[in-house]
């Protein structure tokens, strides 16, 4: 296996949240019965034209920008020509020689390591529609409503080494595509779908054959198909034959890719600028404005959180691993102040997190408000709440049982007890009742002491301070 | 009645407004005379006279009320390509023959809102797709001046149908001169505006970097009353530009001194024929008599216009009929053994021999390999006859010549050679790969059949175009002459 190096690259289409098509103005909407969003353009009746639609164009920039890439002042439309019955003009509208969006790239971790994906080229072009094979018997049923959604395709350079690689590329560039919200991700309804060219070779050595792994709609048939995809290379290899440059399907089934159809029946698309479209110009002022009303962008606000925040690396990627998820922490740390960031990060990071995540609830809907959260932690911090009240008042907050922290605290007496007078008493009838413990700890036992500090606790109901419920046994039990 | 036959727009709408004619009266004198002499002529392909009195009882109510649009109730002809809502829109071809369009075009909505009414729909070359409308699926259309003659294409159809007073106007569209080759051929006005001017929304598309709408009629007053209904802003199409309204009747008195006008060596070689050379040199008489100059210019590249046009043009249609595979709507083969043979056998069925040379052509042009030799090379081609129109007007404000070789050829004289059908063209073909205004006006006779005059202006430069067709016709009846009626 390690005699062979992989080399992956990307080419992704992004589903763009515009309402309207990209060339007409249809509603993008998915779910409609078969045919209802797809109006005169669309079905391309006899004398249509298509006219763009600005806002797929300000998505395109809103990516450029975003993955630090160039923005063609110029680029054209081009007709990529095929038959097939869901294309309904018998050509896409697609950009070839000069795309909107050339270079840039993104950073990936994979485990500790970082790395620079390097993009070629992201172009706008519209989606063609669906043939439904079932239910027709024997025949195809034709649906136009995706026909002319607008999609970025995004194009990596063959960057990536291994599936692992490519999971954390396609992850990244989701989360950046969700963050910028230029597409909803949704995966399921094919908003976000990857190609992945894959090939081996040598390392050091030429480029191996590639072949194209189509329409890959989950990080996980992404990563399965290209392991079995590089397996089966490799085997062929060393087989003795050569791979042949194809284009191959996944069946998440049977786990295996097949080819779908060889380099000598590959289309001749007869690519030229559609005359239709004018030449799309995007002046410099266009740019900004756009990047004017851009948001932080997820590598910069990372930066931020371990700069102004004393936040680890990990922590402010986690924090800012989406804008729902990051935009709740610093609402939170509004109202708990920066000086709680450490403790606010490890609330949003632990207990919310995993509630959030057994009750499969989005953090944009979580049952404990940012605000609520913020002034729970504040009693933290002032030694009003134990971790463990600070448990139960965040049930509390959970199941809706009060308006915030401090209305639990009174309503329920859990306040902390750190009043030396208040738990001398207890620790007094502690001591008395457990001689044995006490004798145990004197011989050197020290498990015999934290058995002590539980009995505290339970005799105070979990209200006593316990750093200070520790520090006032010591004292007694070495007096 | 018969005046009305003859009359020009301006006439007709004063009759209208004083209601000497009612638009239902005009309206079924028309499709009178289409009943009666359209069977010969066969000019239209559609005519529907519920639809066509209806609209003139509403234009009729519209000028009751006063304050109407000038065309209020005066009926036309839309060439088929035009889609026109709940009209059957062929396009000249089988594929097409049955198709009901759900929607108007851009300049049928126009045409609509300034209270025409519509006729019917007429015969063409098959998808635009010729020079003597012999390409049509629904047969030839005859030349009202000889009947044994072509009438010229692809808008022969709305050429003849005016030439024969079936129709006081009708719409055209020009690709390579298939407005003003037909109207010289059968003596019209016929214009073709500057690219841009007139939107291509619900026009069925032949060459969409070429093709152009625009009026075909008795005279330039008539075409620029029309233009001025048919041209504006459509934001429906991209390459349709936004520019102020223009009245294109504003100039066309103004006298002609001055008037520079540059005659193209190029287009007065050999090829033409003496007739034809002859009245056009009696013109351009004309023109100096009224004031105006004649200039030699150059335009050295026009001799490629021909090839370019032939590369370009068929590249552009080989992907813009490719939606008509026979899946959503248009003929569908009756059997086919799967999804290719259902599309081989549909459009083989559906197309004719012309169309199909030129989806071959434009499908070879666009292939890897020959791309850069043939569709960027013609590109470049086209650039350089648009810099020699931008050149020639440095010394000239109009550019005359012939429009057409010849008159009206005979049925068959050219189909069998592409080439020389394509080449009757060959005046008319650089005007539109420069996106230049051009038009066609009758300037005298030669074997007892129209000869055309080509004027040619820079971009945008149709008022003044008008102005100069106009006091030629002033001063000229060759325009108002109609052929005499063929036996029914």
């Amino acid at each position: 296996m390690s005699q062979w190096e992989v080399v992956i690259g990307l080419e992704t289409h992004v589903q763009l949240q515009t309402k309207s098509k990209i060339f007409s103005g249809a509603s993008t909407a998915f779910g409609a019965e078969p045919n209802r969003q797809a109006c005169a353009v669309d079905i391309a009746l006899p004398g249509v034209l298509p006219v763009l639609n600005r806002e797929a164009v300000v998505c395109a920039i809103k990516f450029g920008l975003a993955v630090g890439a160039n923005i063609a002042p110029r680029s054209v439309f081009a007709r990529k020509n095929y038959f097939y019955p869901d294309l309904p003009k018998g050509y896409q509208i697609s950009q070839f020689e000069i795309p909107v969006v050339a270079g840039g790239g993104l950073t990936i971790r994979v485990g500790e390591t970082e790395k620079f994906v390097h993009l070629t080229r992201a172009h706008l072009e519209e989606d063609a529609g669906k043939s439904l094979h079932e239910d027709f018997h024997g025949k195809t049923g034709i649906d136009l409503n995706r026909a002319g959604t607008p999609l970025l395709e995004i194009v990596t350079e063959p960057d990536m080494r291994s599936s692992a690689e490519a999971v954390a590329y396609a992850k990244a560039l989701h989360s950046l595509v969700t963050w910028i919200g230029i597409c909803d991700g949704n995966m399921q309804e094919g908003s976000f779908r990857c190609d992945a060219n894959v090939s081996v070779r040598k390392p050091g050595g030429p480029l191996g054959t590639r072949r194209e792994i189509k329409n890959l709609n989950s990080f996980r048939f992404l990563q399965q198909a290209i392991d079995y995809e590089i397996q089966w290379q490799i085997a062929e290899i060393e087989e003795g034959r050569k791979i042949q440059q194809a284009t191959v399907l996944f069946d998440p089934d049977t786990g295996e890719t097949r080819a779908m159809r060889s380099k000598e029946d590959a289309h001749d698309y007869r690519y030229f600028p559609d005359p239709d479209l004018l030449p799309l110009e995007i002046q410099p002022e266009w740019i900004a404005a756009v990047k004017a009303g851009l948001p932080e962008l997820p590598q910069a606000m990372q930066q931020r959180f371990q700069a102004s925040y004393g936040l680890s690396a990990y922590d402010a990627a986690t924090l800012a691993a989406t804008r729902d998820s990051a935009r709740f922490y610093e609402d939170a740390l509004a109202v708990a102040g920066k000086d709680n960031a450490k403790l606010c990060a490890n609330w949003v990071m632990g207990e919310l997190a995993a509630r959030l995540n057994r009750d499969e609830k989005e953090i944009a809907a979580s049952p404990v408000s940012a605000a609520q959260l913020a002034g729970m932690i504040r009693r933290i911090a002032d030694g009003t709440l134990s971790s463990k009240l600070a448990k139960e008042v965040f049930d509390a907050l959970w199941n809706g049982d009060g308006k915030d922290a401090d209305a639990i605290i009174e309503v329920r007496g859990l306040r902390q007890v750190s009043d030396a007078s208040a738990i001398e008493p207890i620790i007094d009838e502690v001591l008395a009742a457990n001689p044995k413990s006490v004798e145990e700890f004197r011989t050197g036992k020290e498990k015999a002491f934290n058995a002590l500090v539980g009995q505290v606790m339970k005799a105070s109901k979990g209200k006593a301070n316990p750093q200070q419920v520790n520090d006032l046994l010591r004292k007694k039990l070495s007096a | 009645m018969t005046d009305f036959v003859n009359a020009s727009l301006r006439e007709i709408a004063a009759a209208l407004a004083q209601k000497k004619i009612s638009s239902v009266e005009l309206t079924t004198l028309f499709l009178d005379r289409i009943e009666q002499l359209n069977p010969t002529l066969n000019a239209f392909i559609t005519v529907d006279r519920d639809k066509a009195l209806a609209a003139a009882h509403a234009a009729d109510a519209k000028l009751g009320a006063g304050g109407a649009a000038t065309l209020t109730g005066i009926p036309l002809a839309h060439k088929d390509i035009f889609c026109a809502e709940g009209w059957r829109t062929t396009c000249g071809s089988k594929m097409l023959a049955d198709f009901v369009a759900p929607y108007d075009a851009h300049v049928v909505e126009r045409l609509n809102a300034a209270g025409m009414v519509p006729l019917g729909k007429c015969n063409m070359d098959e998808f635009a797709m010729g020079s003597s409308n012999e390409t049509s699926f629904f047969g030839p259309v005859k030349n009202p001046w000889n009947p044994a003659c072509v009438p010229g294409g692809s808008s022969g159809g709305s050429a003849a149908a005016v030439a024969a007073r079936l129709a006081p106007a009708a719409t055209g569209t020009d690709t390579g001169g298939s407005i003003r080759q037909p109207a010289a051929l059968c003596g019209l006005t016929g214009l073709k505006p500057t690219y841009g001017v007139v939107s291509r929304y619900g026009m069925i598309a032949f060459a969409s970097s070429l093709d152009q709408g625009g009026p075909m009629a008795k005279s330039a007053e008539d075409c620029a009353l029309l233009l001025g209904a048919m041209a504006g802003f459509d934001p429906r199409d991209s390459t349709s530009l936004e520019r102020p309204a223009e009245d294109y009747c504003r100039d066309l008195d103004k006298p002609l001194q001055g008037l520079r006008i540059g005659l193209p060596r190029e287009f007065f070689g050999a090829g033409m024929d003496a007739g034809v050379r002859a009245a056009v040199d009696a013109a351009l008489a004309e023109y100096r008599k009224l004031g105006a100059t004649t200039v030699e210019v150059s335009l050295p590249n026009s001799g490629l216009s021909v090839p370019a046009y032939y590369v370009i043009a068929p590249a552009e249609a080989s992907s813009n009929l490719s939606r008509f595979d026979g899946v959503r709507y248009g003929h569908r083969a009756a059997d086919y053994a799967d999804l290719d043979d259902m599309y081989a056998k549909s459009r083989a069925e559906g197309f004719g021999a012309e169309v199909k040379r030129r989806i071959l052509i434009g499908t070879y042009v666009l292939s890897h390999g020959y791309y850069d030799a043939y569709y960027l090379k013609a590109q470049k081609v086209r650039r350089l006859i648009a810099a020699d129109f931008q050149e020639a007007f440095k010394s000239c404000d109009v550019i005359a010549g012939p429009t057409a070789p010849s008159v009206a050829f005979k049925f068959g004289a050219k189909s069998a050679d592409p080439v020389q059908m394509y080449l009757s063209d060959i005046y008319t073909i650089a005007v539109n790969l420069a996106g230049l205004p051009g038009m066609s006006i009758p300037c005298g006779f030669d074997k007892d059949l129209p000869v055309g005059l080509q004027l040619v202006a820079p971009w945008f430069g149709e008022a003044r175009m008008l102005n100069v067709a106009h006091r030629y016709q002033l001063v000229t009846d060759w325009h108002a002459r109609m052929p005499a009626e063929p036996a029914a």
